[in-house]
């Protein structure tokens, strides 16, 4: 028997009057992924994490969290947790009285993890004192221990590295590592693609409310395509050359001079460098060009005018 | 009451004990009685014009009756509003309701437990600011026995009983005012629109309640209510305004509880 997927979303929407901020989103977390939610400000994350939670009821569509609708009772979000936006707390009461408010809300075994938590995060030392002192990075890694109170099988973090700062962002990018080596599915919403890069096995790309991509990294990393950069001393004699060469297409002018072109293989690259240096076009540089997440992500969240993305490399909501 | 509301219902317990304006309402309801007792001390005139006012000087019962007639104009609608109308805002407030309701508390128990939380400081309030009042009117005046309001003597233990008891019929239009202040608290999601409009509210009844023409609607104002407990204070006890207080009380609360809890479990806990 299959155990429900940790997310699953089918056709969710929120509208608010005019305004569509999530429009049709069809999302697939499976149990072990580190799924990165990857869209520029504004483009619906926090509201499907809202939604997601039961914050926010959906115009349309539904959220299942392991199979339970989390609009229906807060047991669905058993063995769920998360924040969006800055994770808040009551600024009057110190940090070890926040987890202790919300392991009192959570029940069972919640209060014995209080301790485990702080530590976790580093923050017992300041468990002490008033949230309302506490810098936005501790109150970040505060929102992260009092996610871990509930146990959770899966965390929903919202932007979890957004205002640290580099060193604050390494700690939390390595917590989130640990923790998902520990089995934990985690869904997590960026606009930064490095973080996403770096944590994620799967994303979803979103722009406008609605998703424009969702794979594997590796898939899209392949979709992005590789590439070449060429400089020569004879930089037309050598397009011409490479536009003649075998194997060897999209040759172009770098947009910081050079020439850029895409290859079929390492043997074609290796007949090209032959073939220029009997030209005479001399090689200055040919260097492989891994082509960044970015240039996807901007062609698929800038896409075109009217709102027609890119070709969608992989169907959305493909659950490969 | 089930767990969670119990859970909900001490931890904002917990929370109002931690917070300013708790001690604050508390701290008016505590120092009026003291002030007025100076005052009166300080100077030999009496409150003529209402209810017990000329009793003031000769017995200490009659402190806390008189300070329940001047504190219904605002000051006890404003102590109760405090709390009442920062409840559910202080959580839009602090963006925490996003913390507590992605817990494993459902919304209703989260609203029955603040609402609970908001009675209970209510009722301390008035129990403070009437048990201030005896002690500092005794302190002052002596433990005599007091006239009721139908001229017969009651002896000073019995007149205890009664004055408890009036403070008791009194907290019956202050829960009203509570589940205003509630609905305006999670209407409006910002305390100070809340406590100021319960408060307006409450200022806006009385003032329909002198307004040319409208005497028939007195029994049904609820400004009018605050007076009921002086039912009590008659021989044979007067019944009638103690009952239309409970009824017309709930006609004001019941209603806007309800719309209350509704607007809670339906909306949409979104950012700013």
């Amino acid at each position: 028997m299959s155990e429900p997927l940790p997310i699953e979303v089918r056709g969710l929407r929120k509208a608010y009057g005019e305004l569509v901020a999530v429009d049709d989103v069809d999302l697939a977390v499976e149990a072990g992924d580190v799924f990165g939610y990857l869209g520029p400000n504004g483009a619906g994350k926090t509201t499907t994490l809202r939604m997601m939670l039961g914050l926010i009821t959906p115009s349309a569509g539904s959220v299942r969290l392991f199979g339970r609708d989390p609009h229906l009772s807060v047991k669905a979000l058993e063995g769920v947790a998360g924040f969006v936006e800055a994770p808040s707390f009551y600024p009057y009461l110190n940090g070890r009285t926040n987890l202790d408010l919300l392991a009192a809300l959570d029940g069972g075994e919640a209060k014995g993890r209080i301790e485990e938590a702080l530590d976790k995060v580093g923050l017992s030392d300041r468990a002490k004192d008033r949230v309302g002192t506490y810098s936005h990075g501790m109150r970040q890694r505060l929102g992260i221990a009092a996610a871990l109170l509930r146990a959770p099988r899966l965390l929903l973090l919202d932007e979890p590295a957004t205002g640290l700062d580099p060193g604050g962002m390494r700690d939390m990018r390595d917590l989130i590592r640990d923790l998902s080596d520990q089995g934990m599915t985690v869904l997590l919403s960026s606009h930064l693609l490095g973080e996403v890069e770096d944590l994620c096995n799967r994303v979803a790309i979103v722009q406008r409310g609605g998703v424009a991509y969702q794979g594997s990294l590796a898939d899209l990393r392949r979709q992005a395509g590789g590439g070449y950069l060429l400089r020569t001393s004879d930089d037309e004699l050598a397009r011409r050359v490479a536009a003649a060469q075998p194997g060897i297409s999209e040759v172009r002018a770098g947009a910081e001079g050079g020439t850029t072109f895409s290859a079929e293989g390492e043997e074609a690259v290796g007949a090209l460098s032959l073939a220029l240096a009997e030209s005479g076009a001399l090689i200055r540089e040919l260097s492989p060009r891994h082509a960044t997440l970015e240039d996807l992500f901007f062609r698929l969240t800038e896409g075109e005018a009217d709102g027609q993305a890119e070709p969608t490399p992989q169907p959305a909501g493909s659950a490969a | 009451m089930n767990p969670g509301t119990l859970t909900i219902y001490r931890w904002e317990l917990r929370k109002l004990r931690s917070q300013k304006r708790t001690y604050l309402g508390l701290g008016a309801a505590a120092a009026v009685p003291i002030i007025f007792v100076l005052a009166l001390a300080l100077r030999n005139g009496s409150p003529e014009d209402v209810a017990f006012g000329r009793y003031v000087h000769e017995t200490g019962l009659a402190i806390p009756l008189v300070l329940l007639l001047f504190g219904s104009v605002w000051m006890f609608p404003l102590i109760t509003a405090l709390v009442a109308g920062d409840i559910i805002a202080a959580e839009d407030r602090n963006q925490t309701l996003k913390t507590i309701l992605t817990r494993s508390v459902e919304r209703q128990q989260v609203f029955a437990g603040k609402t609970l939380a908001t009675l209970t400081y209510a009722v301390a309030a008035i129990a403070l600011s009437g048990s201030v009042a005896l002690i500092a009117g005794i302190l002052a005046s002596g433990f005599n026995s007091i006239i009721s309001l139908s001229g017969t003597r009651v002896s000073a233990g019995e007149g205890l009983l009664l004055v408890w008891a009036s403070l008791g019929v009194y907290l019956i239009p202050i829960v009203a005012i509570a589940c205003i202040g509630l609905l305006f608290s999670t209407v409006f999601r910002n305390s100070a629109a809340a406590i100021v409009g319960t408060l307006m509210f409450s200022l806006l009844v009385q003032l329909v309640g002198i307004l040319p023409g409208l005497e028939g609607l007195h029994p049904y104002l609820l400004s009018t209510q605050y007076n009921a407990w002086q039912g009590l204070l008659r021989s044979p006890v007067d019944w009638a305004p103690i009952l239309r207080a409970a009824w017309v009380c709930a006609l004001y609360g019941v209603p806007a509880l309800i719309a209350a809890g509704l607007v809670f479990l339906r909306r949409d806990v979104a950012g700013e």
